[in-house]
């Protein structure tokens, strides 16, 4: 069983590219030059150079014995919140504005949610001195309003989404409006593994230095690695190369919301059926008629109704796992990480340590958890919610 | 059954008018108030949008329609009701009538159940703008030839010549010549669309060609039908129809005011 990607840009029966006429020209560019410059020495090089002088890459692999005690396993922590800008999301970023460099584009256009994957263009973009423009949904610039100043400190224009549910996807569909507007010059940096071919394979790439590092950190492979997923970039990063170890139980972790049977949710593999979303056919949450469900979750990162269509296979393939987190349960596990090893996760990545209850570890488990981000752009939702101004 | 958009073209006609609109829009019932308009205001032919939650390639004012339109209770299920007793009501009308709909909604009512009831109310052809053509070519061909249903492709200024082709070649309908913002919008950008749609003219294709390249008057539509076959307009026109306390009235004489 292949899990990777196919030549017309399909996992089994989920991916492709479903793009207006318009953006054809932008797509087709992109799938004839990924692979080969990506593969160019040039490249690799300075791909490998900034990650390691300018991301701090490696990232380390940290023994976190306090859990460990707790649940029983040996649980290990995938230290991505150690990331310059404190997210995975740079190591996608600095790989494509190397290909956009490549390609002559002189734009930079980016979606974000919870604005750390913003925050990882304007940074790249800074570092190369292009021009940048994040769309992000109205509700998100409220909720996230550290990364919205940091993104402006950094010289990007955040241009706020105010259609739809005012959030990921609404930002993602103006992104790619943009786009079809501006053709020629500009680049997409696509944040996460969704939208159309080759974006789900190029962002698991770049992204793959995750697994190509915990693979080489741990002597031996892990029984687990868990990832919470939202459009499910740090998770693939995290899987992709363990996917050929059918060994290794893969486990994607979702934002259930307020409950999976509740209509305030963003339980997409849970909850969804096949249909087409972003320009790629993958797993989505939609009515009878095929309008696109409103999510919900307390995660900005999560807050998408859509999955990349890599995970669709992976789950319908059975060689992943999902599993569905609420916030409520989410912000216990944020506080758990927090008191027992002195880290405080970011909202997404805290819906990834909550499975840790549920997996009944045996002493000699080794479960990697996939750190994807660090808390302090959350603090408003954590003072909140855990009422922290009143202990 | 009678394709009245291939029987439309049989005669190589010019000038023509193509008006859009979404279904539902302003109120759910206005759908085949706004047709029975434009089939006796004589538009050409009539292009009705199916609303969607994600349309990610249409501009503000056909993405608010879609919305109100949503709210309204707008579905595939209903459009194909209205166009029933529209059909019921007047048996002779025999403009073409096109759906213009995203991918997912058609995928989620069934694509096979969709072409046939498209074909039993009498719509002519289909623009799905997020339907490649490689996908059609594999999937949906044989279904829509199966119901007589034309497909209806976009080419774009950066369409290239050797694809301009290919698309002629898969087309049944008419090729729909758009443009990106990029390219539209002024007064003095319309050398740039000349370029463009005398290209299209000089490459002799089989298919007609419309375009949809921000025409909003008179004089928009002249220049434009001096290139290629015809003009769609969409927005212009619904941002009119919003306004108006007598949809008939307004519909007719917006019609006359283009093809004047």
């Amino acid at each position: 069983m292949s899990y990777q990607v196919d030549e017309k840009g399909f996992y089994g029966e989920f991916g492709g590219a479903f793009i207006p006429e318009l953006l054809y020209p932008n797509i087709e560019e992109l799938q004839e030059n990924y692979l080969k410059i990506e593969k160019s020495e040039e490249f690799q090089t300075e791909f490998h150079q900034l990650l390691k002088d300018y991301v701090g890459r490696p990232t380390p692999l940290f023994l976190a014995k306090r859990l460990s005690a707790k649940y029983g396993g040996e649980i290990w922590l995938k230290r991505e919140d150690l990331c310059h800008t404190g997210a995975h999301k740079i190591n996608n970023t600095v790989g494509q504005i190397i290909l956009a460099q490549k390609l002559g584009k002189k734009r930079i256009i980016a979606e974000t949610g919870a604005g750390q994957h913003g925050v990882a263009t304007a940074t790249v973009c800074a570092l190369k001195g292009l021009k940048c423009i994040v769309y992000m949904g109205e509700k998100d610039i409220e909720r996230q309003a550290p990364n919205v100043a940091r993104m402006k400190m950094l010289g990007a224009e955040v241009r706020p989404a105010m259609s739809g549910s005012k959030t990921l996807k609404d930002a993602t569909n103006e992104a790619m409006r943009d786009w079809i507007n501006n053709p020629e010059d500009t680049h997409y940096i696509i944040g996460s593994v969704v939208g159309p071919h080759p974006y789900p394979d190029m962002v698991a790439r770049y992204q793959s230095i995750i697994s190509k590092e915990i693979k080489e950190q741990m002597q031996g492979l892990p029984d687990y690695v868990i990832a919470c997923v939202g459009g499910g970039s740090n998770a693939m990063g995290a899987f992709y190369h363990f996917l050929d170890d059918p060994s290794v139980k893969l486990i994607g972790v979702e934002a259930a919301g307020l409950g999976i049977d509740t209509d305030k949710t963003a339980a997409t593999l849970t909850l969804g059926t096949p249909g087409v979303l972003h320009a790629s056919r993958s797993i989505m949450m939609q009515d009878k008629d095929g309008q696109v469900i409103e999510p919900h979750s307390i995660s900005a990162g999560l807050d998408y109704p859509g999955i990349g269509p890599a995970h669709a296979w992976l789950k319908v393939s059975d060689r992943a796992q999902y599993m569905a987190v609420t916030d409520a349960d989410a912000l216990k596990a944020a506080v758990e990480c927090s008191r027992l090893e002195g880290i405080i996760p970011a909202l997404e990545t805290a819906h990834a340590f909550s499975v840790l209850k549920d997996l009944d570890l045996k002493p000699t488990d080794r479960v990697v958890i996939n750190l994807s981000g660090r808390g302090d752009k959350d603090m408003d939702t954590y003072m909140r919610e855990l009422k922290l101004n009143e202990l | 059954m009678q394709n009245n958009l291939t029987q439309l073209f049989s005669s190589k006609p010019k000038n023509l008018l193509n008006i859009f609109f979404t279904a539902g829009y302003p109120k759910l019932e206005d759908t085949t108030v706004i047709l029975k308009a434009l089939e006796e205001a004589k538009v050409d032919l009539v292009e009705i949008g199916i609303p969607f939650s994600d349309p990610l390639a249409d501009g503000p004012t056909i993405q608010e329609s879609s919305k109100i339109a949503l709210e309204n209770g707008m579905s595939i299920e209903k459009l194909f009701t209205q166009l029933e007793s529209y059909r019921e009501e007047n048996p002779e009308a025999d403009t073409p009538i096109l759906l213009m709909g995203y991918l997912n909604p058609v995928m989620q009512f069934g694509l096979d159940k969709f072409c046939a009831r498209c074909a039993s109310v009498g719509v002519d052809g289909l623009i799905v703008p997020d339907l490649p053509m490689f996908i059609y070519e594999h999937e949906f061909k044989a279904t829509f030839e199966k119901h007589n249903i034309s497909n209806v492709f976009l080419v774009t200024p950066q369409t290239s010549e050797k694809r301009i082709r290919e698309i002629d070649a898969n087309s049944t309908g008419f090729i729909y010549a758009v443009s990106s913002a990029s390219t539209t919008g002024s007064k003095a950008d319309f050398s740039a669309a000349a370029d463009y749609l005398g290209k299209l003219r000089d490459m002799d294709l089989k298919t007609p060609v419309l375009t949809g390249f921000n025409i909003k008057n008179n004089q928009n539509f002249k220049d434009a039908c001096s290139f290629v076959d015809g003009a769609i307009i969409g927005s212009e026109f619904i941002r009119q129809i919003a306004e108006t306390t007598d949809l008939k009235q307004t519909v007719a004489s917006f019609v006359k005011e283009i093809k004047k």
